[in-house]
């Protein structure tokens, strides 16, 4: 069967062998011939030597989630040749390095098995060890390319582009290239079945990983502090953000730094600097991932009661405990939303990719300011890390940072007294003054009971008052923050909510559902506190499939909990293998409910 | 304990600081701690160094964490911004607003407690990173709060006031800051004010980490006999090395100081501190003499105290980072934020 633009080439390597620059190079070429993109890198949490993939789908539909099916293997490690074979779909193909005999054993004979000898082209094409190693992975995008009938002239231009400024590089890396492709054409039958066609789906996008959208988000945000300590998979975040003030914040006259990040001794320590910092009147923020939010979490509670903006990127990994690092869930919702001991509940935003991640930045800002209080943009393995084909960045110039409820010094001087956690508004957003403006703006921060002025207490009504108010100010975040988006489909008694990195997955379970004549509505959360058309969405349904990539459905346990949504209605369709989520797990899932009788 | 609000007087003949403020104006609420407690003496005496120095009191952040040293920024300076954060974590959250915002001066009180073992990690970490700011710690070998506790700063073999000897090693916070490359190290004691107030505005005026520790006795769960922590003990055992003077900028040092015995050295900021020598052999320059001298002195049970180390010659963490002179949380939105145009170039990269 002869399909054009849906393919999904998937590419077992060896980690530490230079295979993610060839990888990139190979999606980026199909997405410069306007084909849409998808790519997945799975690696292993080890420097060198274990088994890593990168799987490239491609989606002339324009789809963002990967695909549950692998049509061509490209199996360069011997080690998991056996199962990186099992993969192939039937009627797939699968190429190896036949510079070394492969056993018989192995064999399949519902796929194709094409044999390069890569390793052998290269030994004999290219000196030195490393040079030979990294040509080995660049040959494979030749022969892929002329498997596919990837154009040869964009590769070059991308090489050119790539190595403007190492002239040799371009030529050394088009001599591997055509290895493979000319190997591939001499002896196989080029293209192959399942090709890639030039399409005009991409002039308006871009590729770019979450945690650099995030990074530059923050930038944009106005970000002058950052702390973090290192924890996978955050740590791009804040290198992305260094390395766009190192661009963006150098005072041209001075050379000097208009920003500070400051690497941490641990995760109590950056939050507690974050803290520091807001507090002194400077957006700032951290990065990090589940274990580093159990370790914050004192400090968060502190800043929910002293009432001091917060902003903080979890990008989350698959827990529990240190859990596999290099692998993707949502499973820090419950411990984001009631991080800290006491009664605290805490703004979350949900991106749901890289696009989103950028323009999340400075609404976690904002919020943050303008409610006073810890703000978690929860992101996951999946948008952070992964190349994402996105719609090309817009800034508004417009803009203006919400600074929040932040008295001056004229506005000090001319009050007689000024208490802190005084709710003037009724808004429960009391106002805050900054140290170093006016004395009389002079007020004791701390995380003891304190009265409505700002003075201790250990008076219960005293005491009472304060966290009350608090309540009111969770009420005011609720009619702020962004609003969920709401899709109907013709028929309207099922419906299914999702999160964050489920977007894509849902997206395309709803379609492929729809061409099933099963027709569902779909609600993709984007905050919590959940905004009352979440609660509405819930009760115009008979059922809701709830789909979060977790084990205990955390999503589903905080819809009960915040907004008392109708615990029957609301049915668990739960991915948490580690592995990002796919359109074919929802469709499934969902059909297995229908068979069951859930659905209305 | 006293829950009367202190009335503001001041009498017409109270000397001013360079501000035209009296000793007054830097006060703050009635001390709720225990009578007697060294930490008031303490307050007072950082009471009377910030006064001194003339700082106006809005550019002061009094930073503390949690213990009964931790609350004492409440009892001076009512018109600064205070943060009492949570145990041990004092210096995270001055590190984060001293980056925000360099143009104030920071003052953190901490305890033995809060500082030598769950706060360890933090305290070590600032002054790595060289934090501009006053360490003060109010050391009294014992948790007051809970109700007497060894700390991790009692000596071995000093006792408990149940009897109990403790046997484990302190943690000494002057030779660990000395390891550490502290660039402004100095001990002293709650009852020597004197001494104290000097050393605590050299510390408030030094660019960079300065510790100052203090011995400052808990006159309810350590103040007994067999103590290493008490009143008695430590006047007994006291040993003053070198005291100092401050000399604010621009003012003639006037006092007589015996050739050799005095040393004066000049300060970022134009000040001066005039060093006396009581021990003509001890090295403040050099961390290798100093440690050793500490630790001898130690051996033989005695408590030194003085300027014991200074370095104003290395970089405080704006500088170690090519941070702009400006206080971050001051620039403006627009000279932070790239614009559109910018960000259409830089996406040709994503292509």
């Amino acid at each position: 069967m002869a399909t054009e633009n849906d393919v999904v080439i998937k590419i077992g390597t060896v980690n530490g062998t230079g295979s993610a620059s060839a990888n990139g190079l190979l999606m980026k070429s199909i997405f410069r011939m306007g084909v849409p993109v998808v790519g997945k890198n799975y690696f292993p949490s080890n420097i060198q030597g274990l088994p890593t993939w990168y799987e490239i789908r491609v989606t002339g539909d324009g789809y963002q989630s990967r695909s549950n099916r692998v049509d061509i293997m490209v199996a360069m490690n011997a080690q998991t040749y056996a199962q990186d074979m099992a993969e192939v779909v039937p009627g797939g193909w699968l190429i190896y390095d036949s510079t070394w005999p492969r056993s018989q054993l192995l064999n399949r004979d519902d796929i194709t098995v094409l044999g390069i000898p890569f390793s052998k082209l290269c030994n004999e094409n290219f000196a030195g060890a490393r040079a030979r190693i990294l040509m080995k992975n660049i040959a494979y995008v030749g022969a892929v390319a002329a498997l596919l009938g990837i154009q040869l002239d964009v590769i070059t231009a991308l090489l050119e582009e790539t190595f403007a400024a190492k002239a040799h590089l371009i030529e050394s890396n088009m001599q591997a290239i055509r290895l493979g492709s000319d190997y591939a054409n001499e002896h196989f039958d080029c293209p192959i079945a399942t090709s890639v066609k030039p399409m005009d789906s991409t002039s308006k996008s871009i590729i770019m990983d979450g945690n650099t959208a995030a990074g530059l988000g923050c930038v944009y945000a106005g970000a002058t502090v950052g702390a973090w300590y290192p924890i996978t998979p955050s740590t791009s975040l804040m290198d992305a953000f260094r390395n766009f003030c190192a661009r963006y914040r150098v005072d041209p006259e001075s050379g000097k730094n208009k920003y500070c990040v400051i690497q941490a001794e641990d995760e109590l320590a950056a939050i507690g600097m974050v803290i520091g910092a807001s507090w002194n009147g400077a957006r700032s923020f951290t990065p990090t991932s589940g274990p580093g939010i159990s370790l914050m979490s004192e400090f968060i509670g502190y800043a929910y009661y002293a009432e001091i903006p917060t902003v903080i990127f979890n990008v989350q990994r698959t827990g529990p405990s240190t859990g596999m690092p290099t692998r993707t869930q949502q499973c820090d919702i419950l411990s984001c939303a009631y991080a800290s001991h006491g009664d605290t509940k805490h703004v979350l935003l949900f991106p749901a990719n890289p696009e989103e991640c950028f323009y999340t930045a400075p609404i976690a800002f904002d919020l943050s300011e303008r409610l006073q209080t810890p703000v978690m943009v929860l992101s996951d393995l999946d948008i952070g890390m992964n190349d994402w084909m996105v719609p090309e960045l817009e800034w508004d110039e417009n803009y203006v940072p919400d600074r929040g409820k932040v008295l001056n010094a004229e506005q000090l001087e001319e009050m007689d007294n000024f208490y802190r956690y005084l709710d003037v508004d009724g808004d429960g957003i009391p106002y805050r003054s900054l140290p170093g403006v006016h004395p009389r703006g002079a007020y004791f921060t701390r995380g003891s009971g304190h009265t409505k002025l700002g003075a201790y207490t250990e008076n219960s009504a005293e005491y009472q008052e304060v966290v009350d108010r608090l309540l009111v100010k969770w009420e005011t975040a609720r009619s702020m923050v962004p609003k969920p988006d709401i899709r109907y489909s013709k028929f309207n008694k099922a419906g299914i909510i999702t999160i964050g990195s489920g977007d894509g997955a849902c997206t395309e379970a709803l379609d492929r559902l729809s061409a099933q004549d099963i027709g569902l509505n779909y609600c993709r959360i984007k905050a919590f506190p959940f905004s009352d058309e979440v609660g509405e969405f819930i009760q115009q349904h008979d059922v809701v499939y709830v789909v979060e990539q977790n084990r205990d459905g955390q999503l589903r346990t905080l819809l009960i909990n915040d907004i008392e949504a109708d615990q029957t209605k609301l049915v668990s369709l739960l991915h948490y293998n580690g592995m990002p989520i796919n359109s074919g797990f929802v469709v499934d899932k969902v059909l297995e409910e229908i068979a069951k009788g859930r659905a209305a | 304990m006293s829950y009367i609000s202190k009335p503001k007087v001041a009498h017409p003949g109270m000397p001013k600081n360079k501000l035209g403020l009296t000793s007054r104006d830097y006060e703050g609420a009635v001390s709720t701690l225990c009578a007697g407690c060294g930490h008031d003496s303490v307050t007072a005496a950082i009471i009377q160094a910030v006064f001194e120095l003339g700082i106006e009191p809005h550019m002061l952040a009094k930073m503390s964490g949690i213990g009964c040293s931790s609350k004492t920024p409440a009892y001076f300076v009512s018109q600064s911004h205070g943060f009492n954060s949570v145990h041990g974590r004092m210096p995270s959250v001055t590190t984060g607003a001293n980056a925000a915002n360099c143009d104030l001066t920071y003052i953190g009180v901490s305890g033995d407690g809060d500082s030598l073992s769950i706060g360890v990690g933090q305290f070590v970490h600032a002054i790595r990173r060289n934090v501009n700011m006053c360490y003060v710690i109010e050391n009294n070998g014992v948790y007051g709060l809970t109700k007497g506790q060894f700390s991790a700063s009692a000596d071995v073999g000093s006792k408990a006031k149940k009897g109990a000897a403790n046997n484990q090693e302190p943690i000494d916070p002057a030779s660990t800051a000395l390891a550490l490359g502290a660039t402004y190290i100095a001990r002293s004691f709650s009852g020597d004010k004197e001494q104290l107030v000097p050393l605590l505005m050299g510390a408030l005026t030094h660019r960079g980490f300065a510790l100052v520790d203090i011995v400052s006795p808990c006159v309810t769960f350590n103040d007994h006999e067999g103590s290493t922590k008490s009143y008695a003990h430590t006047r007994q055992f006291y040993h003053h090395v070198i005291d100092m003077d401050y000399i604010p900028p621009a003012e003639e040092i006037k006092a007589a100081y015996a050739e050799g015995d005095a040393m004066p050295i000049e300060m970022h900021d134009g000040s001066t501190i005039v060093l006396r020598k009581v021990d003509k052999d001890y090295d403040l320059s050099s961390r290798a003499s100093a440690f050793k001298y500490l630790r001898e002195r130690f051996n033989a049970g005695e408590i030194t105290t003085g300027l014991l180390y200074l370095d104003e010659s290395r970089a405080e963490m704006h500088e170690l980072s090519g941070n702009i002179e400006t206080p971050l949380s001051q620039l403006p939105f627009d000279g932070l934020n790239p614009g559109n145009a910018e960000l259409k170039k830089l996406q040709r990269r994503y292509r």
